[in-house]
């Protein structure tokens, strides 16, 4: 968006006094030294130097909820109806800033330190031991790897939904019924598809996916078994729940293409294979993008079925980066390693994200 | 005369017919592909709630179909004091599940509710106003929220294990609310800002033409126009936030424990004791069932929002 100034534009005469603004400030600074008391306090108490105990650090969030209040007052009394207006976006950034930019510098505090949870010595600093030891593992190495496989796999699941979601579009009776019916597999737990597929459908023995291979000629089926079907089967329950969510979105773009698009192609001679790559596919390029996009956020988190199904197994084969982690911290609850390999995890996240991003802008309006 | 009557004057040339086969041969494969596929997505859930009344020889035996493969029994609903002749009674299972079911709901329903208020008011201000926050423009925040998506829970949940350990936030469900609200807000705040940049601004400048202020069009005017949009943001937050499973199963030990957590501690400890799995999973998964049948106009629209620009 290009325009300055605000969309609803308002004019108001606020007469902010001297005495006011002054309040403003008093509140906005009182406040935050209250966090910084109550910090030093709950810090002082905690070295247990003086007769003060302080069972936790709990009078710190009191004091920067009160600090938020503080501040949202001070918007309105330093500015008027301007200060109304920041009140809108306020809360959530106060609460963004809580939850996440102060939890990523404490992670980057824990990541470089040795601190077992259930040990008495508490956090050890440990330098860069830590990534040495990630340099060296091949677990981790190979969880990575397993990550680009299961990301890779999104283009084929992209297809399917393509394909469904071209289906839906088309003309096709009890339409509801199959949108409800495809959209379910999105509803469920992916724990309880753990269970559901994972562990029963697939169960080599009683389970119907195993009774249908064996129908189907394979003798003894082991769908878990071997490194290559094992990540093939998580590939295919992730794929399963995941699939309607792309193809929601690839629906709702092919409904939006005006329907005179094809039938214009239809007039120029353009059979259903030609409309479809030369007039629907590129028009599905922004929303395709969109989808694809938002599958890889979501595939990056990929944990709760490979924790549930196959906890990494066997050896590692089907370890994504956050089951791996996830298995780090419950064997050895050493916080420090695994908030390591997280930020490591982060860091090649936003450096493949923004390559790719740049790649398809470059792609999609190319500069001669 | 009589002859032109008696010759057919509209009838199918060769190649109509064979245009007709064509557009039956494509009916059949398409309604195939269809039905293919609802199979695939339907009958794991059949299955789910079909294995929990059954007894261990049906599971053996493969029977698929009750009344006419097997008798259904409600020996996996019993284990979980669900069965008609176990409701009236005690059941310590049943406490235990009821619990968890409630731990799940509550959580599910306060994140979603706190980050659709919280969400709404962002996406109002940001598709609304012009801010400065020192270098930030409104790209640049709008581009801080939703920033958040890509960022992998795992990054947060061991420094949020010991930040909630030191706040005694650890195992409550204040905690699980304020982290899940943190995961669907970005959600939530792309939705809405595409639901109120399609709400036209003469709106509000006529209420403020009224004498209305800023914040009185926004919840007297605006709110109602952007509810379907606000359900639909609240029903998405409210299957991601039903499901979650990797936090819960950190941050969480006793008190604050949910259902996914609680399904997954029974797939491990249970073994092949499927009926009593199978009636724990159908139902952890019965009300997002329902939730989708009944509202899936909205996921649909909530889901679409973004999509198309």
């Amino acid at each position: 968006m290009a325009e300055e100034g605000d969309l609803l534009h308002v004019v108001t005469d606020d007469e902010i006094s001297p005495r006011r603004a002054a309040l403003g400030r008093v509140l906005v600074w009182g406040s935050a030294g209250i966090v910084a008391i109550s910090f030093l306090v709950v810090w002082i108490a905690k070295q247990g130097t003086i007769g003060l105990d302080a069972p936790n650090w709990r009078p710190v969030l009191y004091a920067y909820l009160f600090f938020g209040i503080c501040l949202g007052v001070a918007q309105v009394v330093q500015r008027g109806e301007q200060g109304k207006r920041t009140l809108f976006i306020l809360p959530a950034v106060l609460f963004v800033i809580a939850m996440v930019i102060f939890p990523l510098i404490f992670a980057l505090g824990i990541a470089f330190s040795d601190w077992n949870l259930a040990s008495p010595e508490g956090r050890q600093f440990n330098g860069w031991d830590n990534v040495r030891q990630m340099w060296g593992d091949p677990f981790y190495w190979n969880a990575l790897k397993n990550m680009v496989y299961y990301t890779a796999a999104i283009l084929v699941e992209y297809a399917i939904a393509f394909g469904l979601a071209l289906i839906l579009a088309s003309e096709i009776r009890a339409r509801k019924f199959f949108r409800v019916a495809f959209l379910m597999p999105l509803m469920l737990s992916p724990v309880a598809v753990s269970w559901m597929v994972g562990k029963s459908m697939l169960e080599i023995r009683f389970g119907p996916l195993a009774r249908l291979a064996r129908w189907l000629g394979w003798e003894s089926p082991s769908f878990f078994g071997s490194p290559e079907v094992a990540r093939f089967m998580i590939m295919a329950m992730d794929a399963w729940t995941f699939i309607p969510f792309m193809m929601i979105m690839l629906l709702a773009g092919l409904q939006a293409i005006p329907r005179e698009l094809n039938e214009a192609a239809e007039v120029d001679g353009a059979g259903k294979w030609r409309s479809f790559w030369e007039v629907t596919f590129p028009l599905m390029l922004p929303v395709s993008i969109t989808a694809i996009l938002i599958r890889i956020i979501f595939k990056l988190k990929l944990a709760d079925i490979i924790i549930n199904v196959t906890a990494g197994g066997p050896g590692g084969a089907t370890d994504s980066v956050t089951s791996f982690i996830f298995r780090e911290y419950r064997d050895r609850s050493n916080v420090g390693y695994g908030t390591l390999l997280a930020i490591v995890y982060l860091v090649l996240i936003v450096i493949a994200i923004t390559v790719f991003m740049k790649a398809v802008d470059r792609w999609m309006n190319p500069r001669y | 005369m009589a002859e032109v009557t008696s010759t057919q004057i509209f009838r199918d040339s060769e190649a109509d017919l064979a245009h007709k086969a064509k557009w039956f041969t494509g009916r059949v494969v398409i309604y195939g592909i269809l039905i293919f596929w609802t199979v695939v997505c339907l009958f794991p859930i059949y299955w789910t709630i079909t294995t929990s009344f059954k007894l261990a020889p049906d599971v053996m035996k493969g029977n698929m179909i009750p009344w006419v493969d097997y008798v259904p029994q409600w020996r996996g609903w019993k284990s979980l004091g669900l069965s008609p002749d176990t409701i009236g009674t005690e059941s310590t299972v049943r406490a235990e599940f009821l619990k968890r079911f409630m731990n799940s709901a509550i959580t599910a329903v306060s994140s979603s509710a706190l980050a659709v208020i919280l969400g709404s008011m962002a996406a109002y201000g940001l598709s609304r106003f012009r801010y400065r926050f020192g270098f930030m423009r409104n790209p640049d925040i709008s581009f801080f929220f939703l920033s958040q998506l890509i960022l992998p829970p795992v990054v947060l949940a061991l420094p949020f294990l010991v930040l909630y350990k030191e706040l005694a936030l650890l195992d409550t469900r204040i905690g699980l609310i304020l982290l899940y609200t943190l995961t669907v807000l970005p959600i939530v705040i792309w939705i809405m800002q595409d639901q109120f940049r399609s709400i036209p601004v003469e709106l509000e400048e006529a209420a403020l033409v009224d004498g209305l202020s800023v914040w009185g069009a926004f919840l007297t005017i605006i709110l109602p126009i952007a509810l379907p949009g606000m359900v639909a943001a609240f029903i998405l937050s409210l299957v991601l936030t039903w499901n979650e499973y990797f936090f819960a199963a950190l941050l969480t030990s006793t008190d604050a424990k949910t259902l996914p957590v609680m399904v997954a501690s029974q797939t491990g400890s249970q073994g092949i004791n499927w009926w009593s799995m199978a009636a724990l999973s159908a139902s952890a998964i019965i009300p997002l069932i329902v939730i989708g049948i009944v509202l899936e106009r909205y996921i649909i629209k909530g889901m679409a929002s973004g999509a198309v620009k």
